[in-house]
This record gives C-alpha cells, structure tokens and sequence, in this order.
C-alpha cells in the first residue's frame, strides 16, 4: 500500500479522478460512453480529442526538457504546420483529392522536421540556451506563418484533411489513434533503446555523458526534431478540426499548456529524469480542467487563472525545499526512494 | 553616446586593460549604431523621414515597451528572465479601466494598479526564491494568472472616459523646431534615467551585477542576494504596472487581450540592447536603444506600405538571433580575454 501511495504518479493520477468524480457529480451523464451510428460519443471521448494535439506536443516537449532543454516554439511551429498545409491544399488544382491531402500533410511534417533541426542546429552546434534558442521561432513563427497565409484565415474543403482532427476510424475519433501512436512510438523508442537513457544521462549532466561516450549534439538534436515533428502533427489536427489554418491563433498559449502537462506528469524542469506517462496524465488533467470549467458554467477564459493555480501547486510540491520541510517532519527522514516509474 | 562613453568604473576599465574596457560596451554601442544606420538608411529611401518628429514619434510610440524594457533589464541582470509582463500590463490596464469606471479617483486607481504589481512581481520573487523554482515557470504562472484575472474582471473591452486619463492622452509638450512629446515620454525617460542611477550608482544595483555575475560570489561576498533577487521581480511587476498605465494614457482602454506577447517584444528589446540573458553584462541605455530598434523597424514597415505587419516579427525575430549570435561571439573573446 505504501508503495502505491509513495509512487510519484499517485498525485496526478488522485487529481485526474478527483476532477473526473466532480464532473460527474454537476452532469451524471459525464461518464457515460455510448456508441452511436458505429463511433463512440461521450464527455470522455471529448476529453481524449481535444486534448489529443496538446498530449501531442507534450510528448515532444517531455524529452526536450528531460535532456534540460525547453520548447518555446511549437505554439509557432503548430501554426506554421497549419498555414503550410491549407495554403498548398488552398492553391492546388484538386483541392479534394486524397493525393493533395496527403501531399499537404508530407509538406507540413517536413516543415516540422526542419524547424526542429533549426532549434536543435542553434542550441546543440551554436550552444545557446534552449529557452532563447527556441524564443528566436516563438517570436518569428507566427510571423512566417502569416506570411504564408498572406494574413488571411485559409479556409479550405477536403475530406481527407478534415478526418485526421474529425474523422473516425474503428469507431474512435483518429487524433485520438494518431495521439496514442506517438505515445507508444516515443514510449518504445526511449525505454526499449538506449535512447531514453542517453537523453536522461545528457540532461543530467551534458558534460559528463559526453565524455563517457554519449553523442550529447545528436541526442539534443534528435529530441528537437522530435518535438517539430509533434508540434506540426498537433498544427495538422488543429486546423484539420476546424479546416482552416488561423496563423495568428492556432496553437495559441499551446506550449503553456505542453509545459503544464509535462511538469503535472511529474517530470523535473531541471532535466533528467522524465515519464511519458505521467505526461499523458498531465495532459488529460489540462483538459479535463478546461472541460470542468466549461461544466460549472464559468466563462472558459478564466481556466487560465486555475491553470496558473495547477502550475504554482505542482512546482511548490515538486521543489526540493517543499520537500525538505515535508520530509522533516516525517521522521526518519528515509533516502530518496527508488521512485523511477517504468514508463 | 556620452553617456555611453563615461564608464561608472573607471578604476577597473583601467585595470582590465583598455581592450576588455572596450569589449564591455562592445554590444550596446553595436546597437545605437545599427540604430542610426537605420534610420540614415530610412531618411535615403523614403522622403518624409527624416525628420525630429518620426525620431520622437518612435519614443510616444513606445513609452511602455521602454518602461517594460527597464524592469526586464534589471531581471535579466541578475541572470532570471520574467516572462509575466505582458499579462500584468494587460492587468493594470483592465484594473485601471474598471475602476474608473466605477467613478474612482483617477490618481487612487494609478497608486492601486502600482501597487498590484509590485505585489504581484514581489510575489513571483518570493517564490522563485524561498522555494527555488526556476523564475521561468514562476513567472509563466504569473502570466497565466494575470491573463486570467483580466477575463474575471471583463470579458469585453472597457472605454476610459476619465478626464485626467484622457487629458493625459491627448496632452502634447511643445519642443522647439514645432515638435512635441507626450507626457508619457518624460515619464519612461525618467524611469531610464533611474535605472541608471541604481544600477551604476547604488549597492542595490551592484548587488544586481554580482548576481548575473556569479550568484555563488556575490552570496560568498556577503551580498544580499535573496533580498535583491526578490526585489528585481518587484521592480518589474512595478514597471509593468506603470507601462499599463502609459499603456491606458495611449490607447484609453482596457482589454482583455491587449499586449499578447509584449513580453517577447521587452526580451527583445534588452538582448537587443547588449544585455547578456546569463546576467552580468549590460546597461539599461542599451535597453533603450533595443526599444528604438524594434520601433524603428515599425517605421520602416509603415513607410515601405507594400509589407505587411507580420514582416515585423520576423525582423524582430531575425534581429534577436543575430545579437544572440553576436553575444555568443563577444562572451567567447571576453572568456579570452
């Protein structure tokens, strides 16, 4: 029993349930999945959609800031990702094809891809500190994204695109299968490879792992690429939800969110030592917390007022002084507990 | 420039040779120079521009963005970074229209709206501090938290009405040559002007640089260190919450949204001026000058007329990676040195 209490996901697990339970007792029907026309409806299934392309670009940001980096730029890269893929499907002679969707998506993944080699380049070959590195896109970003939608919200009909943020497929919406895809890509890559250990060892301490042998640029690369490549996949849902690309407001405050969802899962800001699933549960307590807010009845803008509560809470109990003074009052203070969650 | 060129220290420039003397300003003085290089360039290309008007309208234009620049000077000094001033801006804006309209004094709702945010950074400071959390996720609470707090105080945009407030919008210094400056210019020249002074000629301000410098030392020296980390929070929230109210004097409203990401626009402003974001290196007339650079690039933006706004944070983006570059460079050869 004490195990299960010590475990370091016990909390945010506890929180989850606890939000889950206060929802359902305002609507009784929260919980309530029902299959409907051969897909699954239900405040649940709500919850796991919209939350998909922040889930997402948590995922990215939990082994960006596990190797003791930071990811301003994937609110920009997400908008980026949007504007490149409406505006190609937007000017393409079949707009409707499957062919142009999947050449819209190709393009904005490569997008992606490169603007996570740009922030990897600055801070693993140029050296700069991850938050100014990635503040350089942040800035910037919304500014090209316009460019490429020429200032305009691009708006834009093709089925295919559409279903990748509002289709279903096996009854379930298909963010939600594609989200639960990079989870367990990212989960099989980092714990059944070195490469969860590498980015860990990096992240504690870059010097030193670089000298035991660790290729400390190219993992700090990798986690960057990794991060573009979720940030754009979330830009592609984002707009293909509402099929339009808003260069000025997609992924909007999205890597606060990301941040938020990282930090709640438990992962330590200071690099190190991380857990994806903690993540998932960090990103589902963001959005089930909006989603209450919507519930009770408070205007949603104001959810940003109990996120900042949530992330003050979380960073208190996380710190190391907190600790101390809990720690000393329960007597004998016990070593640090063997708390690493196979993830 | 002569301001510039008088070092507060003579006695250690002397000491560390005329070369590294020189090196310390190497990045600020980059700055005024590229800004004159712009606005040379712009007096060429475009008729119109040359004029003391479009140099003194980029100080009207900007009055908050200078003040926000110089609470964010002295939080990048000690090496921290406060990501909330944008939202406490949008705060001190909503809180001061509120109240106004609520039929209060005009000078009661300044002295309050002060107050919240020199409590709100004296918090963030707290915090950072007592329990030793990075200030980047103390300070991105905050701006959650005060953008959230706009929304429950209104979510639609509130009009000032208040006499004072208006006269102080449309209230013109007359400067010879037929030029003039708002009220609000004198004001953030005056927080410059004391920055200045605290920086270079107070302990408070030394303790500042020993921070960025090597916050181990300066506790070792016997500095106040929690204590002046504290307040360098406090003195931003306090510089926010009067860009908020130079902010409400230039656009007479409040509203929820306004000045999203002027926190991007203030860090800017201060790497572009030669502050190093590890803290230690940097003078708040270079912060100054970062603030022209950025609005003289505006200009160039309206004057071209075929470019579009978005091509300003590119620029900005552009010009914040080149002196990050350059930084790189310069902290490399001072390493040398």
């Amino acid at each position: 029993m004490t195990g299960v209490l010590r475990h370091r996901l016990m909390w945010p697990v506890l929180a989850l349930v606890l939000l889950l339970l206060l929802n359902q007792g305002f609507r009784s029907d929260f919980l309530v999945v029902r299959l409907q026309d051969g897909h699954l409806y239900g405040s649940l299934i709500d919850i796991l959609r919209n939350g998909a392309p922040t889930l997402l670009i948590a995922l990215g940001m939990t082994l960006v800031i596990a190797s003791r980096g930071i990811d301003l730029s994937v609110g920009a890269v997400a908008a980026i990702a949007g504007a490149v893929s409406c505006t190609y499907i937007y000017n393409s002679d079949n707009p409707g094809s499957f062919a142009t969707a999947a050449t819209a998506v190709a393009i904005a993944v490569g997008a992606g891809l490169a603007l996570g080699a740009w922030n990897g380049f600055l801070v693993s070959a140029i050296g700069i500190q991850p938050i100014i590195a990635t503040l350089v896109l942040m800035t910037a970003g919304r500014g090209l994204a316009q460019l490429v939608t020429d200032g305009q919200i691009i708006s834009v009909s093709n089925e295919s695109f559409h279903a990748i943020g509002a289709g279903y497929f096996l009854t379930l919406p298909i963010s939600i299968l594609i989200a639960a895809l990079a989870f367990a890509g990212a989960a099989l890559l980092t714990r059944w490879t070195a490469l969860g250990t590498l980015i860990e060892s990096v992240g504690i301490n870059p010097v030193a792992s670089r000298l035991a042998g660790v290729s400390a640029r190219r993992i700090l690369w990798i986690v960057y690429v990794f991060s573009g490549f979720c940030a754009a996949v979330a830009g592609l849902m984002i707009s293909s939800n509402v099929t339009a690309a808003d260069a000025n407001n997609a992924g909007l405050f999205i890597e606060m969110d990301a941040i938020l969802a990282v930090v709640i899962g438990g992962t330590s800001l200071a690099g190190g030592r991380y857990s994806l699933v903690g993540t998932l549960i960090g990103a589902l307590i963001i959005q089930t917390l909006t989603t209450t807010v919507y519930t009770l009845g408070i205007p949603p803008e104001v959810t940003l007022v109990f996120k900042a509560l949530v992330v003050i809470l979380v960073c208190l109990l996380q710190s190391p002084k907190a600790r101390t003074l809990l720690r000393q009052r329960r007597q004998p203070a016990p070593a640090r507990p063997a708390t690493k969650a196979a993830a | 420039m002569s301001v510039l060129t008088s070092p507060s220290t003579p006695a250690t420039r002397k000491r560390s040779g005329l070369l590294q003397g020189k090196a310390k300003y190497a990045p600020t003085v980059a700055t005024i120079v590229l800004f004159f290089v712009m606005f040379a360039a712009g007096s060429v290309i475009y008729p119109g521009f040359f004029s003391g008007q479009v140099f003194l309208n980029l100080l009207i234009d900007n009055t908050f963005l200078i003040v926000l620049a110089v609470g964010m000077t002295f939080v990048i000094l000690t090496g921290g970074i406060d990501l909330s001033v944008g939202s406490v801006v949008a705060l001190s804006m909503m809180i001061a229209a509120a109240l106004l309209q609520a039929g209060w004094n005009p000078f009661a709702v300044i002295g309050l709206v002060l107050l919240t945010g020199a409590v709100l950074g004296l918090l963030m400071g707290l915090v950072i501090q007592v329990f030793e959390i990075q200030p980047f996720i103390v300070t991105l609470a905050g701006l959650f938290l005060a953008r959230g707090l706009c929304y429950v105080i209104s979510l639609d945009a509130i009009t000032v009405t208040d006499p004072f407030f208006t006269s102080m919008a449309q209230a013109r210094i007359r400067l010879p040559g037929n030029m003039f400056i708002s009220p609000g210019v004198l004001i953030a020249l005056l927080f410059v002007a004391g920055a200045f002074y605290v920086l270079h000629q107070t302990r408070f301000g030394r303790t500042v640089y020993a921070i960025g410098g090597g916050e181990a030392s300066a506790r070792l020296m016997g500095l106040a260190v929690p204590r002046t980390k504290v307040l360098v929070y406090t003195v931003s929230g306090f510089c926010s919450a009067t860009a908020g109210i130079l902010f409400s004097f230039y656009s007479l409203s409040g509203y929820s949204l306004a000045a999203t990401g002027m926190e991007l626009d203030a860090i800017a402003a201060v790497v572009v001026g030669g502050t190093l974001l590890t803290g230690g290196y940097g003078y708040v007339i270079g912060s100054l000058a970062g603030v022209l650079v950025l609005g003289i690039v505006q200009t160039f933006i309206s004057y071209q007329g075929t470019l579009s706004s978005w091509w300003t944070r590119i620029v900005i983006g552009v010009l914040l990676l080149l002196f990050i570059l350059l930084q790189k460079i310069f902290s490399r050869k001072t390493k040398l040195a």
